[in-house]
Order: C-alpha cells, then sequence, then structure tokens
C-alpha cells in the first residue's frame, strides 16, 4: 500500500546561489551553502534577513527566483515528490488539525506519506515524544502548549526524516522543554539526519549546532563548522549580524 | 547617460497615433458617409469599436502574457501582462461609454443588454479584477493575478457564445452598422483600428518602460544598500 | 490511483472534523435559507413574475452561501498552518486540490437542494416537475463553483485582503456559467418547460466545466507553491 521508493535519504543538500523575490522585496539575494548529513546547522539572523524564506525553499514550498538546489542522496539526485518525503517539519504552528487526536492526526499523515500508520507503529512515536497515553484520543485544541508541541514534533519524526527543518522549535518552551528538544535533535543528527534549525534562542542550540549560517539582509555573511559553545555562538552572532 | 535602447518606440508610436487620430477625425467627419439609419450619431461607432477590437487583443495579450509568466515566471512577461491589463481596463471604459453614449442618442437608453456592449462589460469586470489583485494582494499579486487572466481569457468564448446565444436585441445597430458598411466606411474604420493600435502600443510600451525603471532602480538602491554607498 | 485515494484521504479528513462540530453545515444551510427568503420577501410574489426571477433568486443564493462556506473551509486549513502541512507532504498537490474541491461540492449540493426546496415551497412553484435536468443543471453548479472556488481561495489563503478579493476574482469567471444555469433553469420551471433547450443548456454548462477543470489542473500547482 504505502508507495514509498526504499533507501533515498537525504545525504547532503547543494543550496547554489539561491536568491528569492517578493514583488517588490528581495528576501534572498544569491547564498550558496553546502548541508551535509549528521550534521546541525544553526541558521542564525535577525528578522528579515531571510532565515524563513531560505527553510521555505528548501521545504520545496517556496520557489526560488534564481539558483538551484539539489537533493542528493548516496547515489543519486533526488526530486519532486520524493523529497518531500524525506523532508520533516517543525515550525512555530502545529501543522495538526485541532479538532482531531493525536491519533487522527498521525494516523492522517501517515497515509499521505505511505509510512506505517497502524497503533503500534503510532503508539511507539507518541511515546518517544512523551505524549500521554490518556490524551492521545483526544481532540488536539484540548492539549495545552507542551502537549501540542509534542504532537506537532511526533508528526514530524513519524515519517523518518532524513531532513528536519525547525523554524523557532523553542519558542514558548520552558527551559526544560527546551533542553529536551535539544537532546532529541541531537539524537537525529547523530542517526545520520540533517538538522537545520532558524532560532534566536542562542542558549538551546548552543552545544548542539556544528555548523553555523549566518544572514544579514538577504546575504550570507558568515559560514563555519566546528563547535559553539554559548560564548563563541554569541560573539560569532553579535559579530556578524548586524 | 546614453539612452536606453528601446527609447524611440513610444515617441513613434505616440506621433503615429496622434497623425492617425487627427487624419481619421477629418475623414469620419468630411469623408464618410452619413448612415441611412443612424446619420450622425452613428460616427461614435468608429471609435467605439476600434477600442472593443483592441480591448480584445489587450485580453488576448494580457491572457498569453500571463500563461508565459507561470511557465517561466520571468519578470517580463508579468510586466507584459501586467500593462496589457492596465491598457484594457482603459480601453474598456471608453467602449462602455462610448456605447452608452450611443446608445442614448440613437435608441434614446443609457444601456442594453445588447451582446457587444455585455460582452465588454464582463470582460471589463475581469480586468478591473486582475488590477485591484495586483494592487491588493501583496507578495503573491503576480500569480494569482496571471492564474485569474488565464482563467478569464479561457472563459472569453464561452462568455461570447453565452451573449450571442441570449441576444434579445436583434437589430442591436451595431451589427447592422458593420455587417452592411458600404466601402468608405470599412476603409475608415480599419485606419480608425491602426489608429488606435498604435496609441494602444504607445501605452502598453511605456507602462512597460515604467515598470522596468523603477526595477531598475531598486536594484541598484539594494546593490548600493550591499556595498554600504547607502545606508 | 494514487492521487485519487490521497484525494479521497483528504476529503475524508475534511468530512471527519465537519462531522463532529458540523459549523460549516448548519451555518451554511441556514444562511442559504436566509437568503430565499430574504428574495422571496424582497421580490414581488405574482406567481407570473416570480416565475421569471426565481431562478436568479436561486443561483445567487447558490452563489452567496458556498463563498460562505468556502471560505469557513480553508479558515480551517490555515489556523494551525496545516496547508503548509498538506503541501509539504510527498501527496500530489492535485490531490489536495480535488479533495478539498469534493468536500466543498458535497457541502454546496446540500445547501443547493435545501434552497431549492425552500424556493419552491415560498413561491408556489414546482421547481421538480422535471427533477433530471434540473438535478444536472445544479450539479453542475456546484462542481464548475467548487473548481473555481477551491483554485483561488487555496492561492489567497495567506493574502491580506482576501475577504474582498475571493469575490472579486470568483464572480466574474462565474459568471458565464451561472447564466448557463439560469438560463436552462429557467427553460425548466417554465409555464410550457422547453426540455430541448433546457438540455442544451445543460450541455454547454458541462463543456464550460470540463475547461475550465482543464485550466485548474494545468495551474493549479504552479500557483499554490509561492
Amino acid at each position: 500500500m504505502p508507495d514509498a521508493p526504499a533507501g533515498h535519504t537525504i545525504d547532503r543538500v547543494e543550496i547554489t546561489k539561491v536568491a528569492k523575490r517578493y514583488g517588490n522585496e528581495r528576501a534572498l539575494a544569491g547564498v550558496t551553502v553546502e548541508l551535509a548529513g549528521k550534521s546541525m546547522c544553526a541558521l542564525l539572523g535577525h528578522n528579515g534577513a531571510g532565515k524563513t524564506t531560505l527553510l521555505g525553499i528548501l521545504s520545496t514550498l517556496v520557489r526560488p527566483t534564481d539558483g538551484s538546489v539539489r537533493y542528493r542522496s548516496a547515489t543519486a539526485e533526488i526530486r519532486d515528490a520524493d523529497v518531500r518525503r524525506e523532508i520533516g517539519m517543525l515550525a512555530h504552528s502545529s501543522l495538526c488539525y485541532p479538532e482531531l487526536s493525536a491519533y487522527e492526526n498521525l494516523e492522517f499523515f501517515a497515509g499521505l506519506y505511505g509510512v506505517d500508520g497502524s497503533s503500534t507503529a503510532l503508539g511507539a512515536v507518541l511515546d518517544r515524544v512523551g505524549l500521554e497515553p490518556r490524551a492521545r484520543t483526544r481532540a488536539a485544541r484540548t492539549y495545552s502548549r507542551g502537549m501540542v508541541q509534542r504532537l506537532a514534533l511526533a508528526r514530524a519524526l513519524l515519517t523518518k526524516p532524513s531532513l528536519l527543518l525547525l523554524d523557532e522549535p523553542f519558542t514558548g518552551l520552558d527551559r526544560g522543554g527546551a533542553i529536551a528538544l535539544g537532546t532529541e535533535l541531537g539524537k537525529l543528527r547523530d542517526d545520520g539526519a540533517i538538522v537545520v534549525v532558524v532560532t534566536h534562542d542562542l542558549e538551546a542550540i548552543a552545544g548542539r549546532a556544528d555548523h553555523v549560517v549566518i544572514l544579514r539582509r538577504g546575504q550570507l555573511v558568515f559560514e563555519e563548522r566546528g563547535s559553539y559553545d554559548y560564548e563563541r555562538l554569541k560573539d560569532v552572532y553579535h559579530q556578524h549580524a548586524n | 547617460m546614453s539612452q536606453p535602447k528601446n527609447s524611440y518606440l513610444v515617441p513613434t508610436f505616440a506621433t503615429l497615433s496622434a497623425i492617425g487620430f487627427g487624419v481619421t477625425l477629418w475623414l469620419i467627419y468630411e469623408y464618410a458617409p452619413l448612415d441611412r439609419v443612424l446619420f450622425f450619431n452613428q460616427k461614435i461607432f468608429y471609435f467605439h469599436v476600434a477600442h472593443a477590437f483592441l480591448l480584445f487583443v489587450a485580453v488576448g495579450v494580457c491572457g498569453f502574457g500571463s500563461v508565459a509568466f507561470l511557465k517561466t515566471r520571468k519578470p517580463k512577461w508579468d510586466d507584459l501582462a501586467l500593462a496589457s491589463a492596465e491598457v484594457a481596463v482603459a480601453f474598456g471604459a471608453v467602449v462602455l461609454i462610448t456605447g452608452s453614449i450611443w446608445g442614448k442618442a440613437a435608441w434614446d437608453i443609457w444601456w442594453s443588454w445588447e451582446k457587444r456592449l455585455t460582452m465588454s462589460l464582463l470582460l471589463w469586470l475581469t480586468l478591473v479584477g486582475y488590477v485591484l489583485v495586483r494592487r491588493f494582494a501583496g507578495a503573491s499579486a503576480d500569480r494569482l493575478a496571471a492564474m485569474l487572466a488565464v482563467f478569464g481569457t479561457v472563459g472569453v468564448p464561452f462568455v461570447y457564445f453565452m451573449v450571442d446565444r441570449s441576444d434579445r436585441h436583434p437589430q442591436s445597430g451595431a451589427e447592422g452598422v458593420v455587417a452592411k458598411s458600404q466601402g468608405e466606411i470599412k476603409i475608415v474604420m480599419w485606419l480608425c483600428v491602426a489608429t488606435f493600435l498604435c496609441w494602444f502600443l504607445t501605452l502598453l510600451i511605456a507602462r512597460i518602460q515604467s515598470v522596468r525603471a523603477e526595477r531598475e532602480v531598486r536594484e541598484l538602491r539594494e546593490r548600493a544598500m550591499d556595498t554600504g554607498v547607502l545606508q | 490511483m494514487s492521487l485519487l485515494r490521497q484525494a479521497g484521504r483528504v476529503a475524508w479528513k475534511d468530512l471527519r472534523i465537519e462531522l463532529r462540530s458540523k459549523e460549516i453545515i448548519y451555518t451554511m444551510v441556514f444562511f442559504g435559507a436566509l437568503i430565499v427568503i430574504i428574495f422571496t420577501i424582497a421580490f414581488p410574489r405574482d406567481v407570473r413574475l416570480a416565475r421569471g426571477a426565481a431562478p436568479g433568486m436561486l443561483w445567487s443564493a447558490i452563489a452567496f452561501t458556498g463563498t460562505i462556506g468556502l471560505g469557513r473551509a480553508f479558515d480551517r486549513e490555515r489556523e494551525n498552518d496545516t496547508m503548509r502541512a498538506l503541501l509539504l507532504s510527498p501527496a500530489p498537490r492535485l490531490a489536495i486540490f480535488f479533495g478539498k474541491a469534493i468536500g466543498i461540492c458535497a457541502l454546496v449540493i446540500l445547501v443547493t437542494f435545501v434552497c431549492t426546496f425552500l424556493l419552491s415551497l415560498l413561491l408556489g412553484l414546482s421547481f421538480f416537475a422535471h427533477p433530471l435536468p434540473l438535478a444536472c443543471a445544479l450539479l453542475l453548479g456546484a462542481i464548475g463553483f467548487s473548481n473555481v472556488g477551491t483554485v483561488f481561495a487555496a492561492t489567497l489563503l495567506k493574502v491580506r485582503s482576501r475577504d474582498v478579493l475571493f469575490p472579486v476574482i470568483v464572480y466574474p469567471l462565474l459568471v458565464p456559467m451561472f447564466i448557463m444555469g439560469l438560463y436552462a433553469t429557467d427553460y425548466l420551471i417554465a409555464e410550457k418547460p422547453n426540455l430541448d433547450a433546457a438540455w442544451e443548456w445543460i450541455g454547454f454548462l458541462g463543456i464550460y466545466n470540463g475547461a475550465f477543470l482543464v485550466v485548474s489542473v494545468w495551474t493549479f500547482e504552479s500557483v499554490v507553491i509561492e
């Protein structure tokens, strides 16, 4: 029943001279960067720098005005629907239907992605994110903010994405929640995924990101691979983002 | 600063239009015979039909530009679609107003659901919608409007057909005049069409050039800000 | 076929959500009934005049009610940005289009039925003398509305002035369809119904729907992405 072909994980993403114009506004101007598997990239910059646009382009939901994005597996290039199959997204909104329960939401998306939607599989994902069993059959609109976040994460993880895109995932989380999410993302990275995090919360990403990309007014102004503790991250950010 | 390469186009077409306007006006009054049925007020028909003809040309150009834009996303097609839509709104207004004046003068009614007028009205509404979308739909206005134009253009044959079938004004005057036109009337008519075609091209090219100039200024400004020349 | 199956999934999801609260069903039906009542009060009830105005009343009621329902249906996909979730999935974009269009079509058909019945009652006219051609005409109207409406509602999703822009864009495009449907209905409820003429107009309705469906299928994918 599932239509998904096997062995198509995204290993590398090549972003070449990508530019985006919205009518009169230039959101991105010629950004070139390469993302590699088994890494967590922190995409930083002030508001309006183009981070969300770049993330949108990576998610295939925004068409670049110029340049290209190529998704490569170990052996070949991946395109179109196959790329989307490998992408997971976590945004500020939950991307889930409030009138449906956690099970129903996940079942729906499992069907769309062609992955196992049996109650055992769904239960396993919900266990992993820590959504309490009693809530799983209630409508999502009755959930607390923390529970909604967990459901959103479950939705993103359900399809075992090899490219995980996160847009301000730490907003609205308390310190404990942010740490837990950061740990989970680190685990995914260690398992081989490419994780891209757009965030203002340097503390949450410190110690985990191994690739830092800073945008300013649509241009790439800084890119480096390495390990970053909070102090170093702050320095680099203040130096380049302004 | 050197002149951009197409700067001769607008003045050329504008001059041709002006000459044509003068010539046709003279011809309409001195050369073209009076219509046997409608006499003097028929003369407005020359401008009315010319504008109606060009309204359809403009719609076609807009539709073509919109399809090209949706396929290639190149700004030049979008410019063409936008400019032709705006000019079409202007020409459409002329069609409706002259049609109304003619109707009042000839048959004493300000409006009739005669097929050409009805069709022009519907097309005009679609084009006004196009311009409103461009103004107020924000960032995605170009593709939205392009889609509207594509649907609208596909709908034109249906509108024509429907209006034709339901036309309850058998002697609408316009049909009679065009069909039974004598030679002289036909000559003046086509000269009018040619004149207003030049006028259409003047407006179209001027508008496209102004859009391009705006874009160039914007890009220069961005580049200046990037390199720090401008704050 | 994957496209149909995914479209079915989307439509089934919408149906399930709608059946929980029935919000859109109730409000659409009530609004449709309200419009019909307002029209019948506002226009003369002399049967001869009513017979002439009735098709216009019916089709206008459907147009207005359909717009409201479509707006609400897409509001749901905007709330938690679930439209983005749908577009992000590997499901073909056309599946999303068909899934949502089927959902709206079902609602419009329901409202059409209610309005026709109510109008029939209030004006003392029988709409149901020739149920088959009437049903065809109204069904094609519903399909045409859902088709054009879904395409533009989906693309207007994030636009600020969408509530005003939607009718501005969609109504002029739908005018030919409404007029064809109107003429067909007119021939059907006249004192001396003209079935041949009615079927002719219904045929043209079908061609119109076909043409616009082809355009939707060609352009939907490229416009729903920014």
